[in-house]
């Protein structure tokens, strides 16, 4: 019977022997002879990490309770192994190309460096995980406690077995995780040590399956029997929880904090994963072979009420197999020894780095970056991060009563981790996925974890029995495991779907509804289309390359022929040759300025600084961002210059719109009008011209005054067409204007005698002959037609008994003034700024006229850059002429 | 007993054409020329027929025929409206108003001494 004693010092020898491999292996890796170490098998075994003592122990618990359930736990990493390496291969080479150092780096990277995010990732992660941590504290113990119970001396102590291994194991963790600080934070010597314990784990289940399928079963075909003849052998499909947990194990496997390690932090060559996408299914293969074998023969052989979680170690020891018992109690000390060393030192990287560094950081305010003490600080971090992690797992299997079985406590944790992937995912496949939308769906998915799964799987402690009936404050909706009232769904299930789908949707929503800060778009290009740009090193060779890049990107956001311009006064000031300024830090301050004024300070920073810093961001995503900007800005503007273009526009139509309508009206009347102005003379004629022709015996008296009428009335109708083209010639301003040199006083004698012969009406004209010696430059005829036509409107509408009208002229300004006033009475006040519209006859006079005399002057007077007016307050009917002297004309 | 005939017509022309023609068919034609006073004229002459013009001087003569159709006296007044304004609008809105016959012109004298006929015919029988 194998002693305690014996099996700790085995141990303890088990232990060195890894420090020992460790130890030598770092010294290869420094001495840069590592490349034996550096294989894809070395690789694939380190991500065998995946199986841990959780594995190695409780699948064969798991099958035992629940069947075939178990294989869930090895398909989904299987199935992410072999149907989406690719995925896992853009994974690899973010963080390769980004240099990122843990899962919490890697989110906060992608959403613009944002520090909320990783410390988000990583208290979930911390959340997530310790409970995994005690679940392997839990089974060294329990497998301890096996040995104990078969040893008389009685020196094992539970307590104090867990607080030793924690601490041998935190011992360990920060020997070789945090020796020192390397860039690309791979540790050489832990990952050998790991795939060792790779091997070791699975030779010694596949040890202990051998044993219990060839040496008590008595070989395949009886083994088979008995497995049909278990309950385990049954496919007992509860087709949600397999989904679920398939769908868990998957995101697990790529979100958990220490498979992200192995898989990308200590990744060295992309390729291995190819290896790795057959050799670890294989792996996981080969550990899940015998674990149906091992739970059917356990079931039969060992007494009722013995834990199936310990079948491995305890089948071997009841019968008498010590060294295989041993063997295997190794192997599941090798699966918890890795998970945990690997475990702390991710946890430990993510804490110290987005939590305890900015914190001491910026308690120190601006001296820490000078001290040049910041690597120890941030090694001391991590080995206190450890240690504090280890003392949290000791913790939790503390509060936990270390009883629950290892499955549900895996999967607890499994759930917590997931809730990453929807970032993860979505910032690694979709540009537009943003830091907000990230933050919002990780509080979402963690928040409803703890609810539904986290709290009510701890049991009364943190929540209580009536909360978990009836839900919070009674609100039956708000039960943790029955959300918004859908019952009967297994717990587990139940609390994957509402967290992760949740968790997604106010993911893609907030990413949708939140605008990505310039950094974010940069950080996004660089993740999405990681294989683009980064197969190997960017080839800036020279600074001409850097000017050359540097144009190409101002051209995008300046234009061509600015940017041209820009470059080459900067060449000219530069004393250049060329059109190619040399980079120097005054061109790229007075480029960073010019680009600020269009895509603002900090993006402008960010693209110099990117291509000439020589960072690993390709000219392509940062020309994309360029053009995304400029497009938005160019957009903006377009728009903006398209509503302005159309609300003058729409201010245009309105206003044509009432030009035309008035225009419209205005013509209807005056057609109207012209139409009256037409049928009356017609009338007349008609009417006489019929009586003349159908009257017999008129008198010879009758017929000559009708004929007298016709006449009248015919030339009536003459002067009115004669007026309105006059008009219309005057209106659309095709007059020819026959300037001339005369005097005012000829053309006043012509027209009062012209105006007088043609009207047997009494009136006299006064004229002061003297004032009337004024040189014209007009055209003469025209001036006297308005003349002709004052002194016909005096004749036709002065009604005093005896008419006078008196012309006067004046010199006034400038201007040669001459005013027509008759002693009538005048038009009326509210007539007076009418009577210049076409038709507008004032009072009920009919003089024979049609209305447009008036409306002719007028036009008249403009086309000689005069003015006719009708002056008020005169005693009757007066009007004014105004128009340019002859020598000012002439001046002119 | 002569028949009477009022004219309102502002332009002088035709008022002697129509006083001509409608003479000579035995009518006594009494005439005015302003459309402000024209209203209380017609309720003191009491015509048996009113030729009016509608572009009268002073107020139209589609406001003085609404006045007299709001009067129980003259609802009944055969009034031939003529119109040197040929629009259809001019025709509608004197037919609201309530107009016995509406002429555009220029008409034949034919048609107006025809339709005083018809008009008077037509009262009479009422």
């Amino acid at each position: 019977m194998a002693t305690l004693n014996v099996l700790i010092l085995v141990c303890l020898g088990y232990v060195v022997l890894l420090f020992g491999v460790a130890f030598a292996a770092d010294r290869l890796a420094a001495t840069g002879r590592s490349t034996w170490l550096r294989t894809p098998f070395v690789y694939t075994l380190s991500l065998s990490i995946y199986c841990t003592a959780w594995t190695f122990y409780g699948a064969v618990g798991y099958a035992a309770r629940s069947g075939l359930e178990f294989v869930t736990i090895y398909l989904g990493p299987t199935l992410i192994m072999i149907s989406w390496w690719w995925g896992l291969r853009k994974l690899v080479r973010v963080g390769r190309s980004q240099r990122v150092t843990s899962i919490a780096d890697l989110i906060s990277s992608r959403y613009g460096k944002s520090n909320i995010l990783a410390i988000c990732v990583t208290i979930l992660a911390v959340l997530g995980v310790t409970p995994y941590i005690a679940l392997q504290l839990q089974s060294i113990t329990l497998s301890f406690s096996i040995f104990a119970e078969a040893d008389p001396s009685g020196i094992y102590h539970e307590g104090t077995s867990v607080f030793w291994v924690a601490a041998g194991l935190a011992v360990f963790a920060i020997l070789f995780g945090t020796r020192n600080l390397d860039a690309n934070e791979r540790h050489h010597g832990v990952v050998t040590a790991i795939a060792i314990e790779a091997v070791v784990k699975l030779i010694a289940l596949l040890a202990v399956g051998i044993f219990v399928v060839w040496g008590i079963a008595g070989g395949v075909g009886p083994i088979m029997e008995r497995i049909d003849a278990s309950e385990i052998g049954r496919w007992n499909v509860h087709r949600g929880r397999w989904a679920a947990i398939t769908f868990l194990s998957a995101a697990a496997f790529v979100c958990l904090p220490r498979m992200f390690q192995v898989m990308v932090v200590e990744n060295d060559d992309e390729r291995h994963l190819r290896t790795a996408a057959w050799a670890f299914p294989l792996y996981l293969l080969l550990m899940s072979l015998f674990v149906v074998p091992i739970a059917v023969v356990g079931l039969d052989l060992m007494p009722e009420g013995s834990n199936p979680d310990l079948f491995v170690l305890t089948i071997p020891l009841a019968l008498g197999n010590d060294w295989l018992a041993m063997l295997s109690f190794i192997g599941g000390f090798s699966s918890a020894t890795s998970m945990v060393i690997v475990a702390a030192m991710a946890l430990s990287t993510m804490v110290s780095n987005h939590i305890v560094m900015p914190i001491w950081l910026s308690a120190q305010g601006r001296r820490a970056s000078m001290s040049g003490d910041v690597r120890d600080i941030v090694l001391l971090s991590r080995r206190i991060s450890i240690a504090v992690i280890m003392a949290l797992g000791i913790v939790y299997f503390r509060l936990s009563g270390g009883g629950a079985a290892l499955a549900a406590i895996g999967l607890i944790a499994f759930a917590g981790i997931a809730q990453i992937l929807p970032a993860l995912v979505g910032g690694l496949f979709w540009r537009g996925a943003t830091r907000t939308g990230a933050l919002i769906g990780l509080t979402v998915g963690f928040g409803l974890w703890i609810y539904t799964l986290l709290l009510p799987g701890m049991g009364g402690a943190l929540m209580p029995a009536s909360v978990l009936e009836n839900g919070p404050l009674g609100l039956g909706w708000l039960r943790p495991q029955a959300l918004f009232g859908i019952e009967g769904i297994d717990p587990m299930v139940h609390s994957v779907m509402w967290s992760l789908s949740l968790n997604a949707a106010a993911f893609c929503i907030a990413s949708l509804v939140s605008f990505p800060s310039p950094l974010e778009r940069l950080q996004g290009a660089q993740f999405v289309n990681v294989f683009d740009h980064s197969a190997g090193p960017r080839g800036w060779t020279g600074s001409v390359a850097q000017s050359e890049d540097l144009m190409i990107m101002t051209q995008r956001i300046l234009g061509a022929a600015e940017a041209h311009v820009f470059f080459q006064a900067e060449a000219e000031r530069q004393g250049g040759r060329g059109y190619l300024p040399e980079p120097t830090p005054a061109f790229l301050e007075s480029l960073e300025r010019e680009l600020s004024g269009s895509v603002g300070a900090a993006t402008a920073h960010a693209m110099i600084g990117q291509i000439v810093g020589g960072s690993s961001v390709s000219v392509e995503d940062l020309l994309a961002v360029a053009d995304e900007s400029a497009q938005l800005l160019e957009y903006s503007g377009q728009l903006e210059t398209k509503s302005a273009e159309l609300a003058r526009t729409a201010r245009k139509l309105r206003e044509a719109n009432e030009k035309l309508t008035q225009i419209s009206m205005q013509k209807d009347a005056f057609l109207s009008q012209v139409s009256h102005e037409l049928r009356t003379p017609m009338t007349s004629i008609r009417a006489f011209s019929e009586i003349m022709r159908d009257t017999e015996g008129l008198t010879a008296q009758e017929r000559t005054r009708y004929a007298a009428i016709i006449h009248d009335e015919a030339l009536r109708l003459t002067r009115l067409l004669d007026d309105l083209l006059d008009l219309s010639v005057l209106e659309n301003g095709q007059v020819n204007l026959n300037m001339g040199d005369g005097n005012l006083q000829d053309v006043l004698d012509r027209a009062v005698s012209t105006a007088m012969a043609g009207s047997d009406r009494p009136l006299r004209v006064r004229r002061n002959r003297a004032s009337e010696r004024i040189p014209l430059h007009t055209d003469l005829d025209r001036l006297g037609q308005v003349f002709i036509n004052l002194i016909a409107n005096a004749q036709k509408y002065c009604d005093a008994p005896d008419p006078v009208l008196t012309i006067s002229v004046h010199d006034v300004g400038g201007q040669a003034v001459v005013d027509f006033i008759d002693n009538g009475s005048g038009v009326p006040p509210e007539a007076q700024s009418m009577v210049f519209e076409k038709f507008a006859r004032v009072g009920s006079d009919k003089a024979g006229g049609a209305g447009l005399g008036l409306a002719i002057c007028r036009e008249i007077m403009q086309r000689l850059n005069g003015e006719v007016s009708y002056l008020a307050g005169q005693g009757g009917g007066a009007f004014r002429i105004s128009l340019p002297l002859a020598y000012k004309q002439a001046a002119q | 007993m002569s028949r009477k005939v009022l004219l309102i017509e502002d332009e002088p022309n035709i008022t002697e054409a129509i006083r001509f023609l409608l003479t000579r068919e035995g009518w006594h034609v009494e005439t005015h020329a302003e459309g402000s006073d024209a209203f209380e004229l017609i309720m003191a002459s009491r015509p048996d027929l009113l030729i009016l013009d509608v572009m009268l001087p002073g107020k139209s003569g589609m406001d003085i025929l609404r006045e007299l159709r709001e009067q129980e006296d003259t609802r009944k007044l055969p009034v031939l409206m003529l119109t040197a304004r040929g629009q259809l609008r001019d025709r509608e809105m004197a037919e609201k108003a309530g107009v016995s016959r509406f002429m555009t012109k220029p008409f034949s004298n034919t048609e107006v001494v025809t339709a005083v006929r018809d008009l008077h015919a037509q009262a009479s029988k009422a």
